[in-house]
């Protein structure tokens, strides 16, 4: 693990014993179970806050505690262990970068403070399609008098149902496939043109499909200039993606603990099952790949803080390897448990369900193998 | 007619030709998939009608022999009957354990009464049996069970728990295994067979992470079973089990793994999702470079492995005994269907995380159910590990470990 200063390791056991008691995987399964609109707990989602979660990364001056991203990757890595609930990633992660990165004064002023609290939510309107492609956007920004009108439909907005606010990734020129023409809007949920409808999906969280029907807004809701907001976007981004990534990597840890534990009681033949090499060796391989995906996220986090120029490699080699790690846990995790591990009675399924849905946000493996090949030259 | 049939052959095929188009009800053709995959049976009186027809005929286990109501075919002229009805797109409404497993088993272990009971039941299709093996303490180690059969002179008393027994809630009977011997561990089970409406038989839904409840937990509480219920001798019942899961595996096996049969033809349509959802680049290729590598492989190992069905089958045809082969198709089969599985919903992308809802057509919901689905093949009939295991002893002469 990377060497942790004092805030982040006081950070790290504040959310693992959080996590343990306020919410274990059984809480996911009451908001499965109760069909809950947003996809997690409000009230979960403001005592995270009130531990400071939600500011991590915004500076004092907005009510935040500017620790940094790796200090939130901690946090996120104890909250993937139980699959906790709540819209961190794309609230006080996602949307707080691109403000971050590419907010005016006013801007900031406006929604940092709330976001750091916890008293809003606010995430990024991305993806149109199944598959995460940023450069794919087509939803139409027309330049009307002072401002813009946006038209179009945003297939899959992840916690879409809860936020308050999205940074909407519009087309403002040029066409879909090219970086050139991509704008961000600050929208508010409450615009006049804009609905949302609930996605019902396998992990039980509250993306939504979201739609701009002539939805006006001013000049000032434009984040950066017009046709240049990728170049908010993409880093934006990849600080959402390396910390989804540590995040993930707990997620893998949740699953594999489990797993061992399980190997460790379970008897069959007069002996446990972790007594066969079968299985042992394949722990061990699982091991190794979760210690060498600590390090690409780590990495990645530490690169973000430092403002290194390798981050965009370093976010893609990050997501790619904790995609790869969890993808692998989560089948062993069900295939290790037997049949118990198939039954919804068991929390096998919850980590499985979860896994796929974060290994397709914000770009799957082999989008990132991809970027990485391209950024690398190979 | 076929080029390679002979006179008899041919004679053959020409009945069955006329059998199948005269009892064959048109309404039901090319619908083998909704009829065969309902948990509840539908009530369609064609279906009925065409059990029934072939139930009589004996043609849903066209080689059991015909004093049990069997159809009495050589192994050529079952094929060719099967090659006729998937011609005129009728299928078999004859399944389930009791042709899969225990008739099989009940024909070289069953006395001659209880073939007469209950060979009529299977051959038609009114009895649904159902398997009582596994225990919450003996899944791959099978032999530990524990369920307490006991002798009480005029009968068997059964006191116990089995789990994870697929169709028990529709089943009528059971073929289970039970303890009668506590301090002999293979030595002391024996293999009973009883009414699952006997006093003291009940069962409860498992809910899969499918969202499906295939099969159930069954508890037995001072449950009588009549003396001659008893299938073969006394603590004699591991032999049979043994058996039974031979038939079973041989089963899954021709189904490729467990997962209803085609896996090497369903390749094709895994590069039509391709197609759709991912798109061709302008050279016609699959548009994602590192997803086009990996389902070339997949599709390379997939071809290799229909060729494989196809070679161990004309081998055992042949006569030339058991494919060495034989041992390693349960794996293959559901290994290359669980990638299959997960190709499908990495290509739909956010389409393919759906669990209910308007937003996703019926494909992609079934795709997402049906991802989880796959993951039960790797586990049930003998798990990857246990036919590795098994693989290693056998085939390998390695050491064994238990
Ligand atoms: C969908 C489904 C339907 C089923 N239907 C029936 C049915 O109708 N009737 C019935 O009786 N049973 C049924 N089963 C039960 C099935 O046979 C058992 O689940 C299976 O035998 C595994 O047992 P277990 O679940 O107890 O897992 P365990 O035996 O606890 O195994 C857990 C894991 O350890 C591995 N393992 C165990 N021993 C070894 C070893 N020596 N070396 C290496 N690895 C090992 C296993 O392979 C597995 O991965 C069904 C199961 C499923 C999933």
């Amino acid at each position: 693990m990377a060497v942790l200063n004092e805030e982040q390791t006081m950070l790290r056991d504040a959310a693992a014993e959080w996590a343990k008691d306020k919410a274990p995987v059984s809480a996911l399964r009451k908001v499965r179970d109760s069909n809950a609109p947003l996809g997690y707990d409000p009230a979960v989602y403001s005592d995270m806050a009130a531990m400071g979660w939600a500011g991590i990364v915004v500076p004092e001056a907005y009510g935040g505690s500017e620790f940094g991203y790796l200090s939130l990757g901690v946090v996120l890595e104890e909250l993937g262990r139980t699959l906790a609930a709540s819209p961190l990633v794309s609230s006080a992660l996602g949307f707080a970068s691109v403000l971050l990165i590419g907010g005016s004064a006013a801007q900031k002023e406006a929604w940092l403070p709330m976001i750091a609290s916890g008293e809003a939510v606010g995430t990024l309107a991305i993806d149109e399609g199944p598959r995460h492609d940023p450069l794919q956007t087509a939803l139409a920004g027309t330049a009307v008098g002072n401002g813009y009108t946006l038209n179009g439909t945003k297939g899959f907005v992840i916690d879409g149902m809860a936020a308050d606010a999205f940074v909407v990734v519009a087309r403002t020129s040029g066409k879909a496939g090219e970086a050139e023409g991509i704008s961000l809007f600050l929208v508010p949920a409450d615009a006049a043109g804009f609905t949302r409808t609930k996605l019902s999906l396998a992990d039980s969280r509250g993306a939504a499909k979201v739609v701009f029907a002539d939805v006006k807004v001013g000049a000032d809701a434009l984040i950066g200039p017009a046709g240049k907001g990728y170049e908010i976007l993409e880093p934006a981004l990849d600080r959402t993606r390396a910390g989804l990534a540590a995040e993930m990597l707990g997620t893998a840890l949740g699953a594999f603990d489990m797993t061992i534990a399980y190997l460790k009681v379970r008897v069959q033949f007069g002996q446990t099952l972790g007594s066969f090499q079968a299985l042992q060796h394949r722990a061990a391989e699982m091991f190794s790949e979760l210690e060498i995906t600590r390090s690409a996220v780590e990495a990645a986090l530490q690169a973000i803080d430092a403002g290194s120029n390798d981050i965009r490699e370093l976010a893609s080699l990050a997501k790619a390897r904790a995609n790869e790690t969890l993808h692998l846990v989560s089948n062993e995790m069900i295939q290790m448990h037997g049949g118990i591990g198939v039954t919804d009675a068991h929390d096998a399924g919850f980590y499985i369900k979860r896994a796929r849905a974060v290994e397709a946000a914000y770009g799957n493996a082999a989008y990132h193998r991809e970027r990485f090949a391209r950024l690398n030259n190979i | 007619m076929s080029e390679t049939d002979s006179t008899e052959l041919a004679a053959f095929r020409a009945e069955a030709q006329g059998w199948i188009a005269a009892n064959f009800p048109a309404s039901l053709k090319g619908r083998a998939g909704i009829m065969l995959n309902l948990n509840v049976e539908t009530d369609e009186p064609d279906f009925h009608a065409w059990k029934k027809a072939m139930g009589a005929k004996g043609w849903g286990v066209p080689t059991w022999p015909k004093q049990y109501g069997g159809g009495g075919l050589s192994k050529e002229e079952a094929k060719v009957l099967s090659q006729e009805m998937m011609k005129a797109g009728a299928f078999s409404p004859i399944g389930g354990m009791g042709v899969m497993m225990f008739g099989p088993t009940l024909l070289e272990y069953g006395t001659e009464a209880q073939k007469q009971r209950f060979m009529p039941g299977i051959v038609n299709g009114t009895t649904r049996w159902c398997q009582g093996f596994s225990e919450p303490g003996a899944g791959s180690d099978l032999a530990s069970l524990s369920t307490k059969c006991e002798d009480k002179g005029d009968h068997w008393l059964v006191n116990g728990q089995k789990i994870w027994t697929s169709g028990a809630q529709h089943a009528d009977w059971i073929f289970c295994l039970v303890r009668t011997d506590p301090t002999r561990k293979h030595e002391g089970i024996s293999f009973l067979l009883f009414d699952m409406k006997s006093p003291g038989v009940e069962v409860r839904p498992i809910q899969l992470i499918s969202g499906n409840s295939p099969f159930c937990e069954t508890f037995f509480t001072d449950v009588e079973v009549p003396k001659d219920q008893l299938m073969g001798p006394l603590n004699g019942g591991w032999t049979i089990a043994k058996r039974l899961l031979q038939f079973e595996r041989n089963a899954l096996s021709n189904a490729g793994g467990g997962t209803g049969g085609g896996t090497a033809r369903m390749v094709p349509e895994v590069v039509k999702l391709a197609e759709k959802y991912v798109g061709r680049d302008a050279e016609g290729r699959i548009a994602d470079p590192d997803l086009r590598q990996r389902l070339i492989a997949h599709h390379l190992k997939a071809r290799a492995f229909g060729l494989t069905l196809a070679r161990v089958a004309t081998e055992t045809k042949s006569g030339q005994g058991p494919s060495a082969a034989t041992s390693i198709m349960k794996n293959a089969g559901s290994k290359i269907a669980q990638e299959r599985a997960e190709f499908a919903i990495e290509m739909m992308g956010n389409l393919g995380l759906g669990w209910e809802g308007d937003d996703f057509n019926a494909y992609e919901l079934g795709a997402v159910r049906g991802w989880l689905g796959s993951k039960v093949v790797t586990i049930y009939g003998g798990s990857t590990e246990i036919q590795n295991n098994i693989t290693a002893k056998r085939m390998l002469g390695l050491l064994d470990h238990q």
